[in-house]
């Protein structure tokens, strides 16, 4: 007991000392309050605070490891699906909680939308039916409805005039650029308010990288965008904001031309220089 | 130089002999039951012998008594194996379904004469009579841990980012599991599922302690049934000739529902 009793006190004094008073930002769409997380003891994330505005990209880079991926599976609730995983602090969506108790992580998922590192269409899907997934899945739409909607969806992933005659066809069918711009569609046709990519052209040669990263610009018109990269290119060329992770920890948050001609921190610094990384 | 690769050579070459060798080996008994069985069963076949009774020389009431009992069985045990397997795969990272798991791998193994005497004490007893149905349930024991087993490892396969990408689309988790992994998962499942029917259509232990057999046809399922597998070896142990090749023409019977389901199986899940 003697023993147990300091380290609980130890604990608490340094989560405390990790806080920091955060104010709420009224004009962001999305924004995280001391956020820590874990995969079993391994704390990955440390006290992240990050507020996302609406109608921008936002672009977080960072080493292998550095958490970024972790960070951005908190903000629609999917970090928690992992087995050990946890977290702790607020990520506030229109200035609403979504860790909140009676929030449902599903409600969540359907206005922040997500597209992962590798393409991943429903493979005994067709492509139409790869569209239309979430929202039949959902219980949301039928017929002529639905076809508008999917067509709508494929026009805004510049998908529709490479699979306009093929809508039959299998979603796996097709190369791996247009199935990463399939799930992307897929992840529009739900109408979200925030769409997360995490490195969604990693998986994709230069061609189709360059689709989709004209793709991302187009899509802040009417979403907000959080995307992962390992590319700092990528960053530069596409984001209006930059944050850079390090070891668990946002090193630098700022507009991605700061962050790029003139960081502040020597770690933002010696990253985009290629010093290390 | 030379030497020493000509002994590896050797070596290899003797490997590849003695893995020849140990197939011939194990074909053979398989090949001579199958080659017995047509020869001796074969001459029985005919119109009477595949729908009569025994006292006209047929064995109608075992074939339908087996195709009874198979599609009871399954009724019964496909639906349970596949939700218990869909438990385990889905939603089985816990210690209950980690000793769920145990015990049904131990349930795979487990003789079927026990299977048959449990059921005989359970159901034949209380009923106060051999039945179809305790024949059905006793088969259903034999069925489930198998099904359960084959849909967990058939669900495993699928790649969890169709899970995550179903989930990220705000898709609940009964219907990610109903509608993107159960598809995915599909040719394994019916697999499965259809060599473990095609297994327990050939059970007979458990049969012996359950149905008793039956001369006649269909009765109800409360009333003794006859069983392809119970109507050989009861005719085995008779001492007329004339009986017994019935025993031979019964076996080739159910060696070729077996293997038909084997073969469906196989184009049903080729082409995709």
């Amino acid at each position: 007991m003697t023993t147990t009793i300091p380290t609980t006190i130890q604990e608490q004094n340094n989560i405390e000392q990790s806080q920091q008073e955060v104010t709420i930002d009224q004009t962001a769409k999305m924004q995280a309050i001391n956020v820590n997380a874990w995969f079993g003891s391994k704390q990955i994330l440390k006290t992240v605070n990050l507020a996302v505005k609406p109608n921008t990209v936002t672009a977080i880079i960072g080493p292998s490891g550095c958490g970024k991926s972790t960070f951005l599976r908190c903000f629609n609730r999917m970090h928690e699906l992992a087995p050990n995983a946890k977290m702790n602090g607020k990520i506030l969506l229109d200035r609403e909680n979504i860790y909140d108790r009676q929030t449902d992580p599903v409600q969540i998922r359907r206005r922040v939308g997500m597209v992962f590192q590798k393409p991943n269409p429903f493979p005994t899907m067709s492509i139409y039916d790869n569209v239309a997934a979430g929202l039949k899945l959902t219980g949301a739409k039928k017929g002529k409805q639905l076809d508008d909607i999917v067509k709508h969806s494929l026009e805004q992933a510049t998908l529709w005039d490479e699979v306009k005659d093929d809508l039959k066809k299998s979603g796996t069918s097709i190369s791996g650029g247009q199935q990463q711009r399939l799930c992307i569609a897929r992840a529009i046709a739900l109408q979200p308010e925030v769409i997360l990519m995490d490195e969604p052209c990693s998986a994709l040669d230069p061609i189709a990288t360059a689709k989709i990263e004209k793709l991302v610009v187009d899509l802040k018109q009417d979403y907000t965008v959080v995307i992962v990269t390992h590319n700092m290119q990528q960053a530069s060329r596409i984001s209006d904001y930059t944050a850079f992770m390090y070891m668990g920890e946002l090193a630098e948050f700022g507009e991605t031309k700061q962050i790029f001609e003139n960081p502040k921190n020597k770690l933002t610094e010696n990253y985009i220089t290629g010093v290390f990384g | 130089m030379m030497n020493s690769y000509g002994f590896r050579k050797l070596k290899n070459n003797l490997f590849f002999t003695l893995c020849a060798i140990c197939v011939i080996i194990a074909i053979i008994p398989l090949a001579s039951i199958l080659f017995e069985v047509t020869i001796r069963g074969a001459p029985q076949l005919s119109l009477t012998f595949l729908t009569g009774t025994s006292a006209n020389g047929g064995i109608g009431p075992a074939i339908q008594g087996t195709i009874i009992l198979v599609c009871l069985t399954s009724a019964i045990g496909i639906p349970i194996g596949i939700l218990s397997g869909i438990y385990l795969s889905e939603f089985g990272n816990n210690k209950y379904a980690q000793n769920l798991r145990a015990i049904n791998n131990i349930i795979t193994q487990f003789p079927s004469i026990i299977i048959g005497i449990t059921i005989y004490g359970i159901i034949v007893l209380t009923l106060s009579s051999y039945s179809a149905i305790a024949g059905a349930i006793a088969l259903s024991f034999i069925l489930i841990p198998i099904v359960t087993r084959t849909t967990e490892e058939s669900l495993k396969l699928v790649p969890n980012t169709l899970r995550e990408a179903s989930l990220a689309l705000g898709v609940h988790n009964w219907r990610t599991t109903l509608n993107i992994v159960l598809p995915t998962a599909k040719n394994g499942l019916l697999t499965g599922t259809l060599l473990a029917v095609a297994r327990i259509a050939g059970e007979t232990a458990p049969l012996i302690m359950t149905i008793l057999g039956n001369r006649y046809f269909f009765q109800g399922l409360n009333q003794p049934i006859a069983a392809l597998p119970l109507e050989i070896y009861k005719n085995a142990l008779q001492p007329y000739p004339e009986i017994q090749a019935q025993g031979w023409g019964a076996a080739l019977i159910l060696i070729l529902i077996v293997l038909i389901v084997n073969i469906t199986v196989r184009i049903a899940t080729r082409s995709k």
